[in-house]
């Protein structure tokens, strides 16, 4: 796995109570002191973030992330425990607390050597100037499939074995013998010659007083003993018995309760608020216009919301009040045709017009998506409590840190008097990195001396959403006389990140990737895999035309155009041959497949799927992924299966439509949701190809709507170009 | 106001509560059981579901008069008295089912009382029972495979 090259450096020291605390920060000037406080417990000090040995021989993982289903905790901790050669039954962990001190930016920063950029998304989803790179402010962001990848391996695994490295170093300076003579397991360090052996604690005290490794060795795989292995979820016991916090189950003293409505017409304002009917119902206590919403606050949620369905709030025009989803598309289409082939530049390779004109033929076609809303389980949530010039916020959150910084920065107190408890979240799915929510609950807090827990009813969730974009994508493919694509000119819009998502994996000489933009009102959010669910879809479904027009199955002609790369063809073969691709399936039925690298994973599914009933059902999905090296194999198989029954429910039903300007969906029975009676079968390979590791939450989702959509054409001859693909019959009428 | 008399996981309460006001909001936030999730308000997606007088039902939409001298089960009073573990919950952890983990308070009170109906469910018993519980981590594949295991058990 090579050697950490670094610019940052590793801290350590022993602390009060002969705890030994290693951590491994990149900037200068690390807070020790302030942290300490944050995460150490009575006589725990702590240097900066990562790993603490307390005196019974216990160690802790600090990890900087957010639980959001992925088993961040898990996968972090058992990293950092491999290096360390701990003792799994003594491992344990605690959530870093937001403080710039656990930012993992400068992590992934420093990880991605030679690219300088964070994850593109991560600037464009979050709001607010301070996360601006130019500031080189610390994220603390869960998202972007980045844990495993940045924190784990640039943070996780160095703390644990600098760690490891130093308590060896001790103890052979305590038995008087050479560090070469000795080994470490189960937090044990052990002189095989003598016979003796001790627990790592008792050589924390020498150990604090050294300087730390500049360059820890790491293990190579064939060295691991925890990585790899599919240990169980921390969090998982707590879920079955419902004793898990999550941000919506938080309860404090005297706390009151905050149901909240938006403007439909999003960017609209209040005018005028008529609560005739609402301010004397039962319960209620204040009604607050906040401008850019309306907020109840009430002895109960029922109450608060049940009343605020009695307020008749009329909202400023911004304009968009005609506007519809179909307009918004015939924008889209506009703004494609005015650039006229001269949009932003995404990918410029060769001569496109030139192999286009002297291509044998040229084939075109358009794809669209719909708006989608993100509809995590738990509805969103943050509860604020304002007392003494210091404001607390307890809530699921996927950048707490960035949320303390935009509470903050909005209601002007100083950042150190500004608490983020984050709790559980109950689904992220990008929704949690977006700060509108704890701001609105702190906006609602303030006219109070009690703290006040502000929940979004389903409505709201769906119909206040930053949404996945809806887009265009137009394609232009130059074919020599197999078929086999000399140029591809593909023109879309709806840009956002990660940048190279519109980018092919196919060897295609001569390629213009270009985009442009259309106004509208719906706002952004970076929905599982950003523009991957997009870009998936469109190129995973043209090229599988092109399959069609040179007479060739999807597998083949994707095949030859993957002859580059071992890693591509390596995954693809072993999804066709998990489908037993090629084999004779039932009338009614189809095989498609797709393949899409997105966050460093290389991942391809086959879908079998059944068009005889009223909506096409998806029978099976054979899945194969490279991550490169998957950590927690079993954690790594519940992501990509989640990542497929969250794309296969978008590709299916998933539609927000748009009509006077507001959002139409308002909850499960017109948005609807993949259930138990319809979900595949899944099987997933995970191939550990020794590439560099890549992510797992979200590589997952991109491959499954164009090959449902490849599925489809091959059991019924009619190409899908549009989601959601439940409808698909009702385009050929 | 009107009292309503019932029983919690074995325990007699009294509430004094709007009798229209729905069960759930009752349980989460006067009986501070918090294992019972709000998901949507209208029985669409289970999250909210508890046993009333031993049938799941969802509590956003079943009013707390409905519960007048029941006997209501939340995720809190699954395990026996002794602490040991459902056979659903150990099931869920064997088969590490949940990931968010919001829906599951739900997924398992639907599937304990499937089993107690129907111990050895066939997939499609497992589809009608369940289809009124949303999972939006996806993790049917585990449920199906933790309930055949639980059944098993």
């Amino acid at each position: 796995m090579g050697k950490w090259t670094r610019r940052g450096f590793i801290a350590a020291g022993l602390m009060g109570g002969g705890v030994l605390a290693v951590g491994v920060g990149i900037r200068e000037g690390h807070r020790a002191p302030k942290l300490a406080h944050l995460v150490a417990g009575e006589d725990e000090p702590l240097v900066n973030v990562w790993v603490k040995l307390s005196p019974d021989n216990t160690i802790t993982a600090i990890v900087p992330h957010s639980e959001m289903g992925q088993g961040v905790f898990t996968s972090m901790t058992q990293m950092l425990a491999d290096e360390m050669d701990a003792d799994w039954e003594k491992v344990t962990f605690e959530q870093a607390p937001a403080h710039e001190g656990y930012a993992n930016y400068p992590l992934g920063r420093e990880f991605i050597l030679g690219d300088t950029k964070v994850p593109g998304f991560v600037q464009d989803s979050l709001n607010g100037g301070f996360l601006r790179i130019a500031q080189s402010m610390g994220l603390q962001i869960t998202g972007g499939s980045t844990a495993v990848r940045f924190t784990g391996m640039g943070g996780m695994r160095i703390a644990g074995a600098a760690a490891r490295e130093m308590i060896v170093e001790a103890a052979a300076k305590e038995w008087g013998v050479k560090a070469s003579e000795l080994s470490t397991r189960k937090s044990m360090v052990v002189h095989e010659a003598s016979g003796r052996q001790a627990p790592y604690a008792e050589f924390a005290e020498r150990a604090g007083k050294m300087s730390p490794p500049t360059q820890p060795t790491l293990k190579t795989p064939e060295e691991f003993t925890l990585m790899g292995k599919s240990l169980p979820r921390f969090d998982i016991p707590s879920k079955t018995d419902g004793t898990a916090e999550f941000g919506i189950d938080v309860d404090l003293p005297d706390m009151k309760y905050a149901a909240v409505m938006g403007a439909p017409v999003l960017g609209a304002e209040t005018v005028s608020i008529d609560d005739t009917y609402a301010r004397d119902m039962p319960g209620v206590i204040k009604i607050l216009d906040k401008g850019t919403f309306v907020a109840v606050v009430a002895d109960g949620y029922w109450q608060a919301e049940n009343a605020i369905r009695q307020l008749e709030v009329t909202w400023t025009e911004t304009g968009a009040e005609n506007l519809n989803e179909t307009e918004i598309f015939a924008r889209m289409r506009t703004a494609i045709d005015a650039a006229d082939g001269k949009g932003e530049e995404d990918v410029s390779i060769g001569n496109v017009r030139k192999a286009s004109e002297s291509a044998a033929r040229v084939y075109e076609a358009e794809y669209t998506v719909p708006f989608l809303a993100h509809a995590a389980m738990e509805p969103l949530n943050a509860t604020a409590w304002l007392r003494d010039g210091k404001i607390d916020l307890w809530s699921g959150l996927q950048n707490p840190l960035a949320v303390r910084d935009e509470i903050a920065g909005a209601f002007d107190v100083k950042k150190h008097d500004v608490t983020v408890h984050n709790v559980l979240l109950g689904g992220g799915f990008g929704r949690r990195s977006n700060p509108d929510y704890p701001l609105m609950a702190v906006d609602i807090a303030k006219e109070f001396d009690h703290p006040v827990k502000m929940i979004w009813s389903r409505e709201q969730d769906t119909q206040q959403d930053w949404y996945r974009p809806a887009s265009v994508s137009r394609f232009k493919a130059g074919l020599d006389e197999d078929g086999m694509p000399v140029s591809w000119d593909n023109m879309f819009t709806e840009k956002h990140d990660p940048p190279e998502a519109s980018q092919i994996p196919y060897k295609i000489d001569n390629q213009l990737i270009q985009y442009t933009n259309a106004e509208h009102h719906i706002r952004f959010g970076p929905w599982r895999s950003v523009d991957h669910t997009q870009h998936g879809f469109f190129i995973e479904s043209f090229i599988d035309e092109l399959a069609d027009q040179a007479g060739m199955d999807g597998y083949a002609y994707r095949r030859k155009l993957l002859e580059h790369s071992p890693r591509y063809t390596a995954v693809l073969d072993a999804a066709a041959k998990a489908a037993d691709w090629g084999r004779e399936v039932p009338e009614g039925r189809g095989l498609g497949i797709a393949l899409v690298d997105s966050f460093g994973t290389v991942v391809a599914q086959v879908v079998e799927v059944d068009v005889t009933g009223p909506e096409p059902r998806v029978v099976h999905v054979w899945c194969a992924a490279d991550p490169g090296y998957a950590m927690n194999p079993d954690g790594f198989i519940a992501q990509i299966e989640s990542g497929i029954i969250y794309g296969l429910t978008a590709a299916l039903y998933g539609d927000i439509t748009i009509e006077g300007g507001a959002v139409v969906q308002s909850n499960f029975h017109d948005y609807p949701m993949l259930r138990m009676n319809e979900a595949p079968q899944i099987s997933v390979e995970i191939i550990n190809s020794g590439a560099k590791v890549g992510g797992g939450g979200e590589p997952g989702t991109p491959p499954i709507a164009p090959a449902l959509a490849n599925a489809v054409f091959a059991a019924t001859g009619v190409r899908v170009r549009s989601q959601p693909i439940a409808n698909f019959k009702e385009g050929l009428s | 106001m009107a009292q309503t008399r019932f029983t919690v996981n074995g325990e007699d309460r009294t509430v004094e509560t709007d009798p229209s006001t729905p069960l759930l909001w009752v349980i989460r936030e006067q009986l501070k059981l918090t294992g019972t999730k709000f998901g949507c308000g209208i029985a669409q997606c289970g999250a909210c579901t508890v046993h009333l007088d031993g049938t799941p039902v969802r509590s956003c939409s079943t009013p707390l008069a409905a519960a007048e001298g029941a006997e209501i089960t939340t995720i809190e009073g699954v395990a026996a008295e002794d602490g040991t573990r459902h056979k659903v919950q150990a099931a869920w952890i064997e088969h590490q089912v949940p990931q968010c983990g919001y829906c599951q308070s739900g997924q398992i009170m639907s599937a304990v009382a499937l089993l107690r109906d129907n111990p050895n469910p066939t997939d499609e018993d497992i589809d009608v029972a369940m289809r009124g519980n949303i999972c939006r981590c996806g993790a049917y594949g585990r449920i199906r495979a933790a309930i055949k295991s639980a059944a098993s058990a």
